[in-house]
């Protein structure tokens, strides 16, 4: 049972911004803009870094929907998802994209963990200050994000099924405004 | 120095936010709505959670600019916005705003923090679910505006009081249509 009174029935994020539209609309062009924009780094990248900080944030709601979106993005190699919350290696992860999540793991924890020689370290790699950027801001988005959907109370299903439809519908339409439920 | 090349002389967020205006339009709405639109929260009171919050981030610029607000807002001094971010349980504020800044305090920690007796306190010292719900964004939104801020390595001026020097004007511009560079 979420905190306030939110439509009945709908999970996580979805049934904070029915309540509250107005907030709502610039929290899911945000996303959209972060995840789904004009980016050096792929929608599969960007859903892997959002997955990777929920998880860090315990916020089962986040992550299990994001990681279905990324595992549809990532397609046959689907399995360096698992592997990134589960914190094993993964053949699939760039050295790049490695030094990437390390850095939104220390935006999880505090922008001031960031230290100039994590940037280096991505830098080494290939990683532009556009990399660097969208990183830090998706990292911090998801720090608020997991905060919103666990801090109400919001309802998060345990049906592994019901994120795996999530994950195709967000990673065909991205990000949309669910409307309001007509009575 | 910051960690990326950003336009160079603008403080705290405005340097991330003139890098990449296409994500910088949506987190100045978002910031326009929760902390500037009609409520029934204050401007004064929102600027303070969204200083509580940023000082538990130990964000210096968010806590300055916000902090400079408030007091704006609220026509304090910067003393009392200090003991807020020390101790607010010992201020004069009301107990359903106390009520409330607990709760921003819980969603700072980690929003699994939140305690169903924290929101039934507050509900019964007079907190509507939109107060609430408001609370818990304001909270969250300002974990991720902090860790933009510190997470780039961004340049603040150290001066406290410059801040509140230019409260008045910022209040005035609001956050959405204003010049970065002004």
């Amino acid at each position: 049972m979420a905190y306030i009174g939110v439509p009945e029935g709908v999970p996580g994020i979805r049934s904070l911004v029915m309540f509250r539209p107005e907030s709502g609309q610039h929290l899911y062009a945000l996303a959209q803009a972060l995840l789904r924009g004009d980016s050096p780094l792929t929608p599969a990248e960007r859903e892997l870094i959002a997955t990777h900080v929920s998880a860090r944030n315990n916020c089962m709601f986040c992550r299990d929907s994001h990681a279905a979106v990324a595992r549809e993005l990532f397609d046959d190699s689907r399995a360096v998802v698992d592997c990134v919350i589960n914190n094993v290696p993964s053949p699939a992860l760039s050295p790049k994209l490695k030094a990437l999540l390390k850095i939104a793991g220390k935006v999880q924890v505090s922008g001031k963990e960031v230290k100039q020689e994590d940037i280096d370290e991505a830098r080494r790699w290939g990683a532009t200050d556009r990399d660097l950027h969208d990183t830090v801001l998706i990292a911090a988005t998801f720090s608020m994000f997991n905060r919103y959907v666990d801090g109400l109370g919001s309802l998060t299903p345990t049906d592994p099924e019901a994120y795996a439809e999530m994950g195709i519908r967000l990673a065909i339409k991205g990000y949309v405004l669910p409307q309001p439920i007509k009575n | 120095m910051a960690f990326i090349t950003l336009p160079e002389g603008l403080p705290g967020i405005r340097g991330p936010m003139a890098f990449r205006p296409e994500t910088a339009k949506h987190l100045n709405e978002l910031a326009e709505v929760l902390l500037r639109s009609d409520n029934s929260l204050t401007r004064g009171e929102r600027e303070l959670i969204a200083t509580y919050v940023s000082s538990l981030n130990d964000c210096f610029f968010c806590q300055n600019a916000h902090g400079g607000l408030a007091q704006h807002y609220l026509q304090c001094d910067m003393a009392y916005i200090d003991q807020v971010k020390a101790d607010f349980y010992s201020t004069n504020l009301s107990p359903k705003l106390k009520a409330l800044l607990a709760i921003a305090g819980s969603v700072q920690a980690g929003g699994k923090h939140v305690t169903g007796e924290q929101i039934e306190t507050a509900r019964n010292l007079g907190a509507t679910d939109l107060e609430i719900h408001d609370t818990v964004l304001i909270a969250a939104a300002f974990c991720m505006f902090n860790r933009y801020v510190d997470g780039l390595g961004t340049w603040a001026p150290q001066d406290r009081n410059i801040y509140v020097e230019r409260a008045k004007w910022r209040a005035d511009e609001g956050y959405v249509n204003f010049d970065l560079y002004r």
